[in-house]
């Protein structure tokens, strides 16, 4: 029926209402343009008119419309039983949230940034991600965790920790860390549905950046699996793994690269626990070379746990060269903007990096 | 001889029916209910609290002392397997604070729910688990409550939400349970209980806070038993009025070895939280006859001769037994009968947890995730792929 119709649109008639109705445009389906924070929004409106039992809650939340404006409308239209603004009691609030999940409802629970969780981690560890193994089946959490992690602008120590080591490390969690804003959304999606305790490491600096939003993701019913990473971008030289924002720095790392004609295949891990090694090793067995690139320290970090799966895999063989990590410097993260912008990749260190993996 | 003769009238009893030998005496002479008078409550803001001449009837009686008895039995059995290195880790035992579970109980439904720490097997047998899968569990065999995953600390069933290690941690998870309730219009409520040790915890402050703010329906109970470990409650807390700590939620003090004492402040506070009122805490003052674990004799903080005055002055079973006895409730045979079925019933049960299997090794990787397909889970070496199943 739109078939048909869009063929007498475009046989002149009305070929300037046509071109004023997006869908009927015979070109590309219509993509938009969406920041991650009303990708994020959009995630869960969806999914708090889908599923009452969803709800959400943290420092404010409700009546400041998020501290990052990420839950923006959501009190207006769902209002005090569904978004609920908390005092300053992380711990508090995150038990309350895990309780109320056992109890079955399906709480997102917002840490206005990841260090905070810090305070609450025994809830999210002891309390979510045991609890189904230790009542051997018996008690599920479904519940989200999510906030901005990792570093800001000017924020300093304190407020800059990446925590996807830490959470990744965890059994009975499951820990995504979404790049653009269909990542973003998808995951989001997923999360709230998942019957297992989610973290969902967002990152402020990607919070206004706009990506396109294919017509798919646009759908009420988007969802992307945790647990699947994507190509981002084919390559044959090399293999660059990332996540969260470091996906971005990749790309553009690939796009000057390729000018030298070397073509980058940039894998954007997208989920952190269950990590899907076996496109990085796919990925590895064509390029012979990986460059994992993140923003948290390099000790213990998502990296170093790419490096010894891909020792233990098949892909090793295939290796030409070592596998090298590009991560944040093994610092507190400084004040000063100098200083801070030495502290984390740049898209030169991943160039760089490149080239000295390639033995170039 | 008598013994002799009192054998063989079992016996027989026991072919013919009990009625029969068991007493001279039927079920009429028995008084069907009693009324005591019990202790009053201290009272934290409020002006009015549980009601001090109570109704007992037999039934209720036998009932309450059935299932301290067994409860009492149960970890009395728990301690001697420990002992022979049958249940290993820890094992934090409950005898003594038996009135506290039942009076409880007594005053919610099953359809409430309940979340307490690690002192938990008294709870998780009111709260609907069998002697049978609580005792297999602290041997860690696969009929345990949780297949032997949980051991002493983990146990759960339906309403009941352990059970838990960390100390402190279940009081905000009570709270969200209740305010699941409150969400779902159910009109159900959470006990939630912690100890006095516990009761210093920050996060049951924050949650004294969100819990008041919102009017969520939880009962947040301290069972006072004095120590928490081998702190004594003077040497770990500035206030030792643990029912007025929550310091804008309304609190009674209660004599939690008397289980009539425990049953109506629950039917107060219970009735407090399903009125809309908001939370309500409970100190209930009562009192651990073995140290805090297995592997804390229980004497270097505390005299021997404290422990013993409390058994023979305010023991909650016999306190209940002697005021169904000298009321004419019961008979002493009665009692003793239901001593005897009890004593069997855990019998049974530790047979049971000790020649049950241990869990298969391939149970081993399982239920790290609810609705999950087969996953890959690593073993202790690269070459070791496991799987596990939800």
């Amino acid at each position: 029926m739109a078939a048909s119709l869009r063929c007498f649109l475009r046989s002149g008639k009305n070929t300037v209402s046509a071109l004023q109705r997006r869908e009927f445009h015979r070109s590309a389906p219509a993509a938009v343009q969406m920041t991650v924070r009303d990708a994020l929004n959009q995630a869960m409106d969806e999914e708090l008119e889908r599923d009452e039992r969803v709800f959400l809650l943290g420092e404010e939340v409700a009546q400041y419309d998020g501290a990052y404006k990420v839950s923006r409308g959501l009190w207006k239209k769902y209002g005090d039983k569904r978004i609920i603004d908390t005092p300053i009691s992380e711990m508090g609030f995150t038990g309350i949230a895990v309780g109320a999940a056992m109890a079955g409802l399906r709480p997102i629970c917002e840490f206005m940034t990841f260090n905070f969780s810090m305070q609450a981690i025994d809830q999210i560890i002891n309390s979510a991600a045991k609890t189904y193994y230790m009542s051997a089946g018996l008690q599920s959490v479904p519940i989200v965790f999510r906030g901005p992690n990792g570093a800001s602008a000017g924020v300093a120590a304190q407020h800059s920790q990446c925590f996807a080591a830490w959470y990744g490390h965890c059994p009975g969690l499951k820990v995504v860390s979404p790049w653009n804003s269909e990542d973003a959304k998808g995951l989001l999606k997923s999360a709230i549905r998942d019957e297992n305790p989610v973290v969902v490491l967002e990152n402020e600096l990607l919070y206004g950046v706009p990506f396109e939003m294919s017509e798919e993701a646009q759908s009420k019913d988007f969802t992307i699996p945790i647990g699947k990473a994507k190509i981002e971008r084919q390559g044959n030289s090399v293999t660059l793994v990332a996540h969260s924002r470091y996906v971005g720095h990749c790309l553009d790392a690939a796009a000057v690269l390729a000018k030298e004609g070397i073509e980058c295949e940039v894998i954007n891990l997208r989920t952190i626990r269950p990590m899907d090694v076996e496109s990085i090793e796919t990925s590895v067995m064509k390029t012979n070379h990986l460059v994992t690139v993140e923003g948290g320290w390099p000790q213990f970090g998502v990296g170093a746990e790419i490096c010894a799966r891909i020792m233990e895999g098949p892909a090793f063989n295939y290796l030409d060269s070592p596998v090298t990590r590009v991560t944040g410097v093994d610092i507190p993260m400084p004040y000063a903007k100098i200083l801070e912008d030495h502290s984390l990749p740049q898209v030169k260190d991943i160039i760089f990096s490149v080239k000295k993996t390639l033995n170039i | 001889m008598l013994a002799i003769i009192s054998n063989v009238f079992r016996a027989s009893a026991q072919r013919n029916g009990a009625a029969v030998i068991m007493s001279a005496r039927t079920y009429a002479d028995f008084t069907t209910q009693a009324t005591f008078e019990i202790k009053k409550c201290d009272l934290f803001k409020l002006d009015e609290g549980p009601a001090t001449q109570v109704v007992l009837t037999r039934d209720e009686g036998l009932q309450y002392y059935r299932i301290m008895q067994t409860m009492r039995r149960m970890e009395l059995k728990a301690d001697q397997l420990y002992k022979q290195k049958i249940i290993r880790g820890f094992c934090h035992l409950y005898d003594g604070q038996e009135a506290c579970a039942v009076g409880i109980e007594a005053s919610i439904n099953l359809s409430d729910h309940l979340i307490t720490a690690y002192r938990a097997h008294g709870y998780t047998y009111t709260r609907g688990g069998t002697v049978k899968e609580i005792m297999a569990e602290l041997t860690g065999r696969r009929g345990g409550i949780a297949k032997g995953k949980g051991g002493s600390m983990h146990m759960y069933c339906k309403h009941f939400y352990g059970g838990n290690g960390i100390v402190g941690a279940q009081v905000p998870l009570g709270a969200g349970v209740a305010l699941a309730c409150k969400f779902q219009g159910n009109n159900q409520l959470c006990v939630c209980l912690y100890g006095d040790g516990a009761a210093n915890q920050g996060q049951i402050f924050e949650t004294y806070n969100m819990a008041a703010l919102w009017k969520l329906p939880v009962i947040f109970i301290c069972e006072n038993n004095r120590y928490g470990m081998g702190t004594s409650v003077e040497r770990a807390a500035a206030s030792t009025d643990y029912f007025k700590r929550g310091e804008f939620i309304p609190g009674l003090r209660v004599d939690g070895m008397d289980v009539l004492c425990v049953r109506e402040a629950t039917k107060f506070a219970a009735d407090h939280c399903r009125s809309g009122k908001g939370p309500i805490l409970m100190e209930l003052q009562t009192y651990r006859y073995h140290g805090h674990s297995m592997s804390d004799p229980g004497v270097s903080y505390r005299t021997r001769e404290e422990i013993q005055e409390v058994r023979s002055k305010s023991d909650p079973i016999s306190l209940l037994k002697d005021r169904m006895l000298s009321n004419n409730m019961a008979s002493v045979e009665e009692l003793k009968e239901i001593d005897v079925e009890v004593r069997k019933e855990i019998e049974d049960a530790a047979q049971f947890a000790t020649t049950d299997p241990e869990p298969p090794l391939e149970d081993l990787c399982n239920h790290i995730f609810c609705d999950m397909p087969s996953l890959e889970v690593r073993g202790t070496n690269p070459w070791a792929k496991l799987k596990s199943v939800s």
